[in-house]
Formats: structure tokens, sequence, C-alpha cells
């Protein structure tokens, strides 16, 4: 055993911080968007549905591409975000994070929905018909309805945000102790033939990501069969 | 003051259906206690989200009360949450996630400001535990609606409907699911609210008992299409055409002739089920009119065998079968009768007896 062997836990703390933060983002934005698009009817819809969903089906490194003329030092956004903060965006763990979103995001909305839709809407019709304003239908009627469907999504997305690598090595780098994410950590350790921190990193991440999904199973079915009860 | 002025139409085409459903009619009355009446699919409830403001008219005008609450002119439509009508269905909608105390809270809090504008949350809670002890449901008060029976949902359904002080109450099929006990506690209870609060009622059923029970003034509808509207007692002794008396099913509806017409003696003569029955004269109608004659089941009465007179036949008893409201006899001729079950045990079971038709019981439809 030379000193090698002995693991660097950066990646795994920085990949739960940049998941969290991810998560919290995905869910609160998502939530909002996915119930615009289950409950309200306006031109676009359809459009900002597919644009949603583009993330799934396009390429990382296409969407890093994306992510970095967006972001980048010379995009209005990137240059703001500079005068702010007093350093750019890309190539740090901030912009892991917006990796993140963009990894996770999509199946979170696309999923959501489909949740916000299943809500009966004989509960939303009866708080309007008492007088409830939408805002206190949403949070009092249809969010406490849906939330055990959202559950299992809000984990979905942490496990996903956890999973990310193309479009965070394309925005965020390769930098050990800094930017590294534990799936950027495994490519690396791959790549310089450290096969057991490979495998290491790879049972991490296996195992977290079933501790996230597998009780969430079951509480989708849990909602699911109270709504169709 | 008109209570409903409303004019709706709506087409749209159903998932299955090859036919497009087009909803178009005009409730007008007076009458504080009125119901939609007609088979399913006929379009009441529809009619009924389009007062809510759940579904859109594609053309209209909707006033309930005065209050305008759609016309499609002038681009107008009130978004439910403004338009104060009380909503009971009979799946309920308590919201399961809340206990009844809860439900009750929540409509009396989103209810528009003005009445509790001093007091809030105290007055709230104080109406709720009142209207708790007046609907017997103190008790249940912190069970969630899916720990309650049937009946005691649909109370507290309504309770949490009143509580938010409707200017309307629209009922779809409330006493659906109930059995006769039931159905009947919720009667009674409703009469009561109907003496105290005197809200105006919209009623959706495809019952004919339960719509002579709550409305006074009735609307019946079918495909879409208001085929008759007047009295309880209108629409029940005189149905307007020959598929709203089958679908009402109190009548023996018998294919039939007009064989004399006597203006003079205000008499006709009908020759249906080989009998030739007397009744009122029938204006508009021509010797040989062919139609339906309907006479409801429970107007034939049963004669001894020696009497005699206008309208008395003697026909022949093809079935006897025990029914609700006393033996159900299915006669000679397509006729049935609901006999009161004394007489008919007294009578001895026959297999041919003597009915008596009153003229003004027998209603011909060309």
């Amino acid at each position: 055993m030379n000193l090698d062997s002995r693991i660097d836990w950066f990646p795994l703390y920085l990949s739960l911080r940049v998941a969290a933060l991810s998560t919290i983002a995905v869910v609160t934005v998502g939530t909002a968007l996915a119930y615009l698009l289950s409950h309200r009817n306006f031109p676009g819809r359809n459009l900002l549905e597919s644009v949603l969903t583009l993330p799934l089906v396009l390429p990382p490194t296409v969407l890093g591409y994306y992510l970095l003329v967006t972001v980048g030092r010379s995009s209005p956004f990137g240059a703001a975000y500079e005068s702010i903060f007093g350093h750019p965006l890309v190539f740090t763990w901030q912009a892991a994070v917006l990796a993140a979103v963009l990894h996770s995001a999509p199946i979170y909305i696309k999923a959501a929905r489909a949740v916000l839709d299943e809500v009966d809407p004989r509960f939303e019709r009866a708080a309007q018909s008492f007088g409830a304003s939408e805002w206190n239908t949403f949070w009092r009627v249809t969010l406490p309805l849906a939330q055990s469907g959202l559950y299992p999504l809000a984990a979905l997305a942490f496990a996903r945000s956890l999973g990310d690598f193309g479009v965070t090595i394309m925005v965020a780098g390769n930098i050990p102790g800094r930017t590294q994410t534990l799936s950027v950590a495994i490519y690396d350790a791959v790549e310089s033939g450290n096969g057991q921190l490979a495998r290491t990193l790879v049972l991490i991440v296996s195992v977290v990501a079933l501790a996230l999904l597998w009780p969430g199973s079951y509480l989708l079915r849990s909602f699911r069969r109270r709504e169709g009860a | 003051m008109k209570f409903i002025d409303a004019r709706v139409s709506k087409a749209f085409r159903l998932p299955k259906a090859s036919e497009e459903f087009k909803l178009d009619l005009h409730l007008e009355t007076e009458s504080t206690a009125v119901a939609l009446l007609g088979p399913s699919g006929s379009g009441k409830t529809l009619t009924l989200n389009c007062i809510a403001g759940f579904v859109q008219p594609d053309d209209g005008r909707i006033l309930i009360n005065d209050e305008l609450f759609f016309d499609s002119r002038e681009r107008i439509s009130r978004p439910p949450r403004y338009r104060r009508c009380g909503y009971l269905s009979q799946e309920h909608a308590l919201f399961p996630h809340m206990t009844i105390r809860q439900n009750l809270l929540f409509a009396a809090h989103s209810k528009p400001r003005q009445k509790w504008a001093s007091g809030g949350g105290l007055a709230r809670r104080r109406a709720a535990n009142e209207i708790l002890e007046a609907f017997e449901l103190t008790s249940l008060a912190d069970r969630r609606p899916d720990q309650l029976s049937g009946g005691q949902k649909q109370r507290a359904a309504l309770a949490r409907v009143l509580i938010n002080e409707p200017q309307i109450l629209l009922l779809d099929e409330p006493t659906r699911g109930l059995d006769a006990r039931l159905r009947d506690n919720f009667y009674q209870l409703f009469d009561r609210l109907r003496e105290r609060l005197n809200i105006p009622v919209l009623l959706v059923t495809h019952d004919l008992d339960e719509c002579l029970r709550l409305a006074e003034y009735v609307f019946y509808i079918e495909g879409g299409r208001i085929v008759q509207s007047g009295s309880r007692y209108d629409i029940l002794t005189r149905p307007a055409t020959l598929s709203m008396a089958r679908s009402l099913g109190v009548y023996s509806c018998v294919p039939a002739e007009v064989v004399a017409l006597d203006p003079g003696r205000n008499v006709s003569r009908i020759s249906a089920a080989g009998l030739v029955i007397e009744t009122s004269y029938l204006p508009g109608h021509l010797l040989g009119d062919h139609g339906h004659v309907c006479i409801r089941n429970s107007e034939i009465t049963l004669l001894d065998d020696s009497a005699s007179g206008v309208n008395c036949f003697p026909v022949a008893v093809l079935r006897a079968t025990p029914a609700a409201g006393g033996i159900r006899l299915e006669l000679d001729g397509e006729l049935s009768a609901t006999v009161n079950q004394e007489k008919w045990l007294a009578l001895g079971r026959p297999t041919r007896l003597k009915i008596h038709i009153p003229p003004q019981a027998a209603h011909f439809l060309s």
C-alpha cells in the first residue's frame, strides 16, 4: 500500500453540497414551472415544455457549450456575475451547481408535472368556489395533495444532480480540491490507473443513489394509491 | 327579480362519441328551489359547471340573482372564486389532508373579507364550532374525511359549503350513494336550512323522487336541450314527450289512436291496449291521430267486480311483483299499475280484475 490508497473525501463532500443546492433550486423553480405547465393554459406552453425537455435529449457537451456561452466570462450574465462577486462563474463549484441543475431539472419538471396533473381537480375547484386565491389553493390544497408524489422526485433530482459528468466537466472543469465532483473524480481515477479509488467511489455513488431511490418508490406508490382511491 | 336567467350553449366532442354533443338551453325562473332533471349524459352537470365557472360556455349569458356571471358578447367571465357558488357534488370533495374542522376553517377563511373584518380567527373558530354543533359533527371534528361514513361526509361537506355563506347552492346529485335513511336525514337537514338561511338552490338529479322532494320548479333536460319546464306537478302529470315519460319510469306508455273528439262536452276517446279510454278534450288533435297514451302507474286503481262506469275495464293480470310502493301489476296490453298491497290481497290475487283509469290521468302524446 502506498500513499495513493489514502482516499481524498473532498469530491464526495463537494458532490453532496452541489447536489443539495441544485436540488433546492430544482424543487422550487421546477415545481413552479411544472405547476404552470399543468394548470395554466398560455400561448407558448408547448414550446416551453419542449425547451424544458431539450436537455434530456441533447448530448452533455452541447449543453455544456450552451452554458459556457450563457455564463462565460464574455457573456453579459458572466460579466455581471464577475463584477458582483469578484471572480468569474465558470470553473468554480457554483458552476458545478448550475450544471447539476441543468442535468436534473428537466426530468424533475416532467415528472412533477405528471404528479400535479394527477391531483384531482375537484379539490382545487372546491377551494376556488370558496373564494380562495390561486396562490392559497396551490399552497394549502394542490401542494399538500401532491407532496407525497413530489418527495421521491426531489430524491430523484438529488441523485441525478450527484451523477452529472459531461456538463460539469465543461463548465466547472476538473480542479482537484475545488471543482472535482465525484463523477469527475471517478473519471480521473480511472484515467490515472487508480483502480482502488475508482472502485470505492463507484460503490459510494451507487449506494447513495440506491438509498435515495428505493424509499421513493414506496412513497410514489402510496401517492398513486391515494389519488386512485 | 329572477333567480336564474342563464342562456348557455356549448358544443364539444366526447372522446369516444362519433357525434358532437351540443348543450343549448335557456334557464329562466323566479323560483328559488330549482331542479335540472334528466337522464345521465343530458348535460345537467355541464350546465352546473358553467354556472359555477369551471367550464366556459361557447356562447351565452348567465345572470344569478341579478348578478352577471358570464356574458360572451361583453367578454365577461367572472372567475369561480368571485361567483360565491356553494357547490356540493356526490363526491363531496372534502380535502383529504385536513380534518373536518380544518376543512371548515379553510372555507371560512377563504370567504371574501368584510364580515369578519374584526374578530378574525376567533370569530371563524366560533362559527366553525356552531356549525359543527348544528350538524352533529362536533365529535368528528378532528377526524379526517376518510375516517367518516358516507352520510357523515355528506353532512360535513354541506356544513363546509354553508360556513362559506354562498349566494346560491349548486347541488349535483347530493344523495347519490346514500341509503334511504341517510337520504331522508339529508333532506330533513336541508329543509331546516332552507327555512333558516333562505339560500336559493339549483339541484341536478336524475332521480324523480329527489327532484319532487327538493325542488319547486323543474327543467327537464334531454340531449342538452330543455324538453319541458314547469312546476314539479306539471312535470309529473303532463310529460311533454314520450321519451321523457319513459325515462321518468312511472308511466305506462301504450300506442294509441284518437277515436272520438267532443269539444262540447270536453271529452275525447283514445283507443289503446284494446280499451277505449275516455279523457278530457285534446285540442290540436284530429280523429285518427296516432300516438301514445301515458298513464301514471299509481293512478290506476283496482275496483270490485261489480263496479262499472266510465273508464272501468276488466283486464288480465300477467304478473304481480312486490315493489316499494305496493304491488306492481303487469296487465294485458303493456299497461302496468302500482296498487295497494292490502287491496290486492283482499281481492285474492286474481288473474282478472277490474281497473279504473281516471280521465285526467290518461295523457295523450302524438
